[in-house]
């Protein structure tokens, strides 16, 4: 461990870093990890997360998920809750690109069926789905109808024939967040925005062709529920989020907040955390425009998904309905929502940062639609192109200890530098193609800064929080074709 | 003609940045030099751009005029890279050439022609995209007569 801080061990799973390490912590840190991955997480995490802890009203802990690693503001993985009056909000507890999210697709396809056809349906699909430095989406939209997406989401994009009725309850927050405000928005996040819809981007986004293996069932009956029917099923796991429009709401109010703080007599150990009280004109503002970048990468992914059901409908010469590529869910994980939890014997209203991190909320919530009310949230965990990835089940437990919070990815381990140091992009595709998996991506470089081997182990991660009942595992899925930017 | 190719010789040698291996895991970290600030500015340009694209494909076919104001130089720095970042995706266009004039009265005024052209995924070697330039370790100092500069990209 890359640490000098005192470090205690809480359970075999829970570590914890009391308030007295640091000047100005207000609580405990609380970091989920086994012993390997508590070792291996370096030396930002235990600063940063303890920066975190000095954050004028954050409640019980600040928390790091087993995936987390060095960000910037908060550490990857991070979540925190802040009293909704007397906390604040920070863009950098969110990262810059807001509602970076999960979707996960069925198909009643089985491996079969796809394997002979796979290429095709990956060139497709890469012709469909722009990506990389640069790329545009073929949809044109004007800066009213944009504006009209900021507050609506997914259901602009189904009202406008990008999507199917019974896809809006399959995505967080019905794919549209109330209180989006797009006066909020500068000009100058709509023209960087405009031309982005239906992009991946590039960096570790993709979208990925999965397989379901009958050993990697974990919970049959909650597979079933969420359309995971049997062995050798073909489905779409989709990771991108708000584009340049996301990157540049918060670019803007990152500045407003390095001058805000003055203003309000606030410092913070990071200059990356600049925030401004939730109340306050200027955190109100994010909150708003923020919200309408939340919304409009649930969009984002709602036109990837008209565009995945296009291209199988193509490439498999059948209708859509017919090939049943209908939607698990779509989860947000670097976003901040204001929720009610019970602090300290009382319900309280928070403002729940989550940056890398998924929201993971256990049966019976009222904010889950109807058809996993019983079972609680699908919880959406992408692994490196090389080793696979994870459904999980949000529980009350994630209400109880984790603000309904969980890990969002295996969480890397080595740079970008450093990964390219030990692997060609050129070498990895031949390699990937040898374990059964064809990969096409805009960039060699960039192909190869996302080699498994730059990843923590993510069975070690979800392992985590599986054990200590935050999220139960559902299914591992297993890639065999993969699309990057 | 022959004095314009020997400055341009001599702006490639001064101005200068490497990667930071050791202080970020997902995203990129750079420091950056130069002489001057303008030297300084160019540089931790063509670095924001070194992570996106090789720059030796890039031709500085179209010119677009860049005008900054700040009270601070680390404020004038992050504004800078996040109008380059910006214009990246608002134009879809990479850039290779930076022509930079720094004042300071009060605030300190930037004005930059900077040439590039439009991104062609088939022509050009892109990279990684750059989402942000963040506050995360951010500085800007003058250490034995040379301009330097810490910063991290979000990618």
């Amino acid at each position: 461990m890359n640490s000098d801080m005192k470090i205690n061990k809480i359970s075999d799973w829970v570590w914890e870093i009391p308030k007295t390490e640091k000047e100005g912590m207000l609580v405990p840190a609380r970091i989920f990890a086994s012993d390997t991955l508590l070792e291996s997480m370096d030396k930002g995490v235990f600063e940063q997360i303890t920066n975190v802890a000095c954050l004028p009203g954050i409640q019980k802990y600040a928390l790091c998920m087993p995936d987390g690693h060095w960000g910037y503001g908060f550490p990857i993985g991070g979540v925190a809750a802040f009293d909704t009056e007397e906390g604040i909000i920070s863009p950098g507890g969110i990262g810059f690109d807001i509602n970076c999210g999960m979707r996960l697709i069925t198909t009643n396809l089985k491996v079969d069926e796809v394997r002979p056809l796979l290429q095709s349906l990956i060139n497709e699909l890469y012709r469909a789905v722009p990506a990389g430095v640069g790329a545009k989406g073929d949809i044109k939209v004007s800066v009213s109808q944009l504006k009209d997406i900021m507050k609506r989401g997914a259901e602009w994009c189904i009202e406008n024939g990008y999507g199917w009725p019974q896809d809006q309850q399959r995505i967080e927050e019905n794919g549209h967040i109330p209180g989006a405000d797009p006066s909020k928005v500068s000009e100058k996040a709509i023209s960087r925005g405009i031309n982005q819809l239906g992009t991946l981007g590039s960096g570790n986004h993709y979208l990925e062709i999965q397989l379901v293996t009958i050993e990697n069932i974990f919970d049959e009956k909650i597979a079933k529920v969420m359309g995971i029917r049997e062995k050798d099923q073909i489905v779409i796991m989709v990771h991108c989020g708000s584009r340049g429009f996301g990157h540049q709401i918060a670019t803007d109010y990152l500045r407003v907040f390095d001058k805000a703080m003055k203003k309000y007599g606030m410092t913070v150990r990071d200059r990356e955390l600049a925030c401004a009280p939730f109340k306050s004109p200027e955190g109100s503002d994010y909150y708003k425009a923020m919200l309408c970048a939340a919304n409009s990468a649930f969009a984002n992914r709602q036109i990837i998904t008209h565009r995945i059901r296009e291209s199988f409908s193509k490439v498999f010469d059948a209708d859509a309905r017919k090939l049943g590529i209908e939607i698990v869910y779509d989860v947000a994980h670097n976003i901040a929502r204001v929720e009610r939890y019970k602090i300290d014997g009382r319900e309280k209203e928070v403002l729940v940062h989550r940056k890398g991190s998924t929201r993971s909320f256990g049966p019976g919530s009222r904010e889950l639609p109807e058809i996993y009310r019983d079972v609680g949230q699908p919880v959406i965990v992408g692994g490196s192109m090389q080793t696979g990835s994870y459904l999980l089940v949000g529980t009350q437990k994630a209400m109880e200890e984790t603000f309904g919070s969980t890990m969002h990815g295996a969480g890397r381990t080595m740079s970008r530098s450093a990964a390219k140091k030990k692997v060609r992009g050129d070498q990895l595709i031949r390699t990937m193609a040898k374990d059964g998996i064809l990969v096409k991506a805009a960039s060699l470089s960039g192909l190869a800064e996302e080699a498994g081997i730059a990843y923590k182990d993510i069975s070690e991660v979800v392992e985590t929080m599986d054990v200590l009942g935050i999220s139960k595992k559902v299914v591992q899925l297993k890639p065999i074709g993969n699309i990057k930017g | 003609m022959i004095n314009n190719s020997v400055r341009f010789d001599i702006i490639l040698k001064m101005e200068e940045f490497t990667f930071l291996d050791d202080i970020a895991t997902a995203d990129v970290a750079i420091e950056s030099r130069g002489d001057t600030l303008e030297e300084l500015f160019s540089a931790s340009a063509r670095a924001t751009f070194d992570v996106m694209v090789n720059a030796g494909d890039v031709q500085p076919e179209v010119k677009k005029t860049l005008r900054l104001e700040n009270s601070e130089i680390d404020g004038l720095l992050f504004d800078w890279l996040a109008e380059i970042i910006y214009l990246k995706d608002s134009e879809a266009m990479v850039f290779c050439k930076f022509d930079i004039k720094i004042k300071k009265d009060v605030n300190y005024h930037l004005d930059a022609e900077i040439f590039g052209e439009e991104i062609d995924q088939s022509r050009h070697e892109l990279r990684c995209d750059v989402k942000a330039i963040t506050f995360h370790l951010f500085e800007v100092y003058e250490k034995d007569g040379k301009w330097i500069s810490r910063f991290i990209l979000d990618i």
